[in-house]
């Protein structure tokens, strides 16, 4: 140290200032873990997928679809998990829209902003209950002392469902131009028929986008079927009042099992509704583009 | 126009003329009810829940959510084994999960270019659309055995001095269930950590980059700290989905009803815990503290969830006074 060190001058830009360098290599390592990151994601993705579809789609023909699980041994299908998740995912749909796209009107059209506001989150913290904190309520509410049913489980995924449905619906009626409003009430129109035919068929794009994000995260649920719609018999049945088998049903009880073949069925319905699922979201965001599309044009 | 024949108006002409219209009055009647039925179907929830459970909140007392014992042929119960395999495996899922998802978004929003963002981000999307049942199918069957193979004995090799790491490697338990749980809340702490930095004023950013500090820098500085608490609440409600998630936990965490030392041992959650059950308790008092369990889970994730809410409603009202 004999020497005195050479003067930085801050000011001459043309000299590299010292932590430069490190610096640098900060930046460098920053953009390698955001984008292994990333890469680590899609990656869990593809492998999720290909695991699936390799252990499951051998399976897939079409007795697989047109008969009920297998009693013993045999190889059977799983037509009667199929019609018991159809069923018991179309009665929950049926009573979680109407409420859900009512309860988005109230807060997008009717509510002063700080009920909408605490309406919000009122549904936000209804999203957040555990769904099988869901299926117990359920239980305790109905299935006690009445059995298991398809209505009960159905009513279960309802209550999953309506929270997604109302916010979706309820974000896409705020973006709805105010324009449209005026130009509606200022026909003289009623501010119900507003709403029904000019205020929803806007936003239907997006209500349509909720309802199918919804509707394939419901359809894959387990958690609110296994104390509501869950011991039932392996044959197709359309009888409501009894509890129905369903897919994610199956796929759990399957996946407990150390039977290979059961195992094999497990992976053969989890394409299925892996498949099932991702077409919903496909088809979700093509709605979201003509929703964008047509408020962009309106 | 004599002021003696004054008649008055049919009634509904009244109301008409007041510019009330009956469909207006029924159609937000309506409305409000739907609006009304969702609040109180919160509340029913909750009330329900506790309510199911207080024979076992009075025959146990608070005392059972430290308890370690369950043994139906005493009749002993507690909850301790399971809250602490729900707040051990939550706990690991998040502390992988937050830096994982900040840096996925910060991806997705900072460094790549549109073209590449998208379809990346489509499929964090996807990600999230899983079924938990199928995640943990392949949890079970496929990830499990790898872990057991492969990352479990690197592990003991590289930690083993650590309690946790010690013991036999098994394709079921604690670790298992925690990277699945992992999986599970990545998409959505992601996603939600995105729209934040897309929101973030690009001119603070250009600001801090004007005087020269490079892209890190800059969203330490700056984009990190400005959307700190949005991603604390996006933290949380990542955490509230590991406490809840039931399926998926149960076929991976290994249903062994005690408090395993290493993580490699199985052990059991709350929501696995209940998931098991449903095929029906074999005693009262077994069935009813199943019902305590529920309760607990109930009350750990409403917490969580309305923590999160409050961050997120102050946040924007934060940013809205910027």
């Amino acid at each position: 140290m004999s020497t005195v060190p050479t003067a930085v001058d801050p000011y001459d830009i043309t000299q590299r200032s010292n932590g430069l360098r490190r610096r640098r290599i900060v930046e460098k390592i920053f953009g390698v873990v955001a984008i292994a990151s990333a890469l680590l994601a899609c990656a869990i993705l593809v492998t999720v997928l290909a695991t699936t579809l390799y252990k499951g789609f051998s399976q897939l023909d079409l007795t697989f679809f047109t008969k009920p699980r297998p009693l013993f041994g045999e190889k059977g299908g799983i037509a009667d998990a199929l019609v018991g998740s159809a069923v018991i995912v179309t009665m929950a749909m049926l009573m979680a829209i109407p409420v859900a796209i009512l309860v988005a009107i109230y807060m997008a059209e009717y509510a002063r902003p700080r009920v909408s506001k605490g309406l919000r989150v009122v549904l936000d913290v209804l999203n957040g209950v555990p769904a099988i904190v869901v299926g117990i309520f359920v239980f305790g509410l109905l299935v006690v002392g009445n059995g298991q049913s398809a209505i009960f489980g159905a009513f279960a995924l309802a209550i999953l469902m309506l929270p997604m449905v109302a916010r979706a619906t309820q974000e896409i009626l705020e973006v709805v131009p105010q324009s449209l409003r005026h130009a509606s009430l200022a026909l003289g129109v009623s501010k119900w028929r507003t709403t029904w035919n000019v205020i929803l068929p806007a936003a239907i794009g997006g209500i349509l986008t909720g309802v199918v994000i919804a509707v394939a995260r419901i359809a894959g649920e387990t958690a609110p079927l296994l104390f509501t719609s869950s011991i039932a018999a392996n044959q197709v049945s359309l009888d409501i009042s009894g509890a129905l088998p369903t897919l994610p049903v199956m796929i759990y009880e399957n996946s407990e099992s150390p039977d290979p073949a059961a195992q094999a069925a497990g992976w053969a319905a989890a394409v299925v509704l892996i498949g099932f699922v991702l077409v919903l979201n496909i088809l979700a965001k093509f709605f979201a583009g003509r929703k964008r599309r047509q408020l962009e044009g309106a | 126009m004599t002021s003696t024949t004054y008649e008055p108006p049919a009634p509904e002409t009244d109301l008409r003329r007041r510019g009330i219209r009956l469909g207006d009055v029924l159609f937000k009647g309506i409305a409000i009810v739907a609006a009304l039925a969702a609040t109180v179907l919160l509340g029913l929830i909750a009330w329900k829940i506790l309510q199911l459970a207080r024979p076992a909140i009075q025959d146990f007392g608070l005392s059972f959510i430290w308890t370690d014992a369950w043994n139906p042929v005493t009749n002993d119960y507690g909850a301790l084994a399971f809250v602490y395999g729900t707040a051990v495996t939550s706990i690991i899922a998040l502390v992988l999960a937050t830096p994982l998802s900040v840096a996925i978004a910060l991806f997705l929003t900072e460094i790549a270019p549109r073209k590449v963002a998208a379809p990346i981000a489509t499929m964090v999307e996807l990600l999230a659309a899983i079924p938990s049942v199928v995640l943990g199918l392949w949890g079970i069957l496929v990830f499990g055995p790898w872990v057991r193979d492969y990352l479990e004995p690197w592990l003991q090799d590289v930690l083993g001095f650590l309690p946790m790491f010690s013991g036999t490697p098994s394709q079921a338990g604690i670790l298992p269930a925690a990277l699945v749980l992992t999986i599970m809340i990545i998409p959505i702490t992601s996603a939600i950590c995105r729209e934040l930095f897309i929101r973030v004023p690009q001119e603070l950013m250009d600001g801090s980059l004007a005087l020269g500090s490079t892209r890190w820098e800059a969203i330490r500085g700056v984009l990190l700290t400005y959307a700190a608490p949005g991603i604390a609440a996006a933290v949380l409600l990542g955490l509230g989905r590991a406490f809840g998630e039931a399926i998926a936990v149960n076929q991976t965490i290994g249903n062994a009803n005690i408090i395993p030392t290493s993580w490699f041992e199985p052990g059991n959650s709350l929501g696995s815990k209940i998931a098991a059950e449903y095929a029906g308790a074999t005693s009262v008092e077994q069935a009813s503290s199943i019902l305590y369990l529920a309760a607990i889970l109930m009350v750990i994730s409403l917490t969580t969830n309305v923590i999160a809410q409050v961050i997120v409603v102050r946040f924007e009202r934060a940013r809205r006074a910027v």
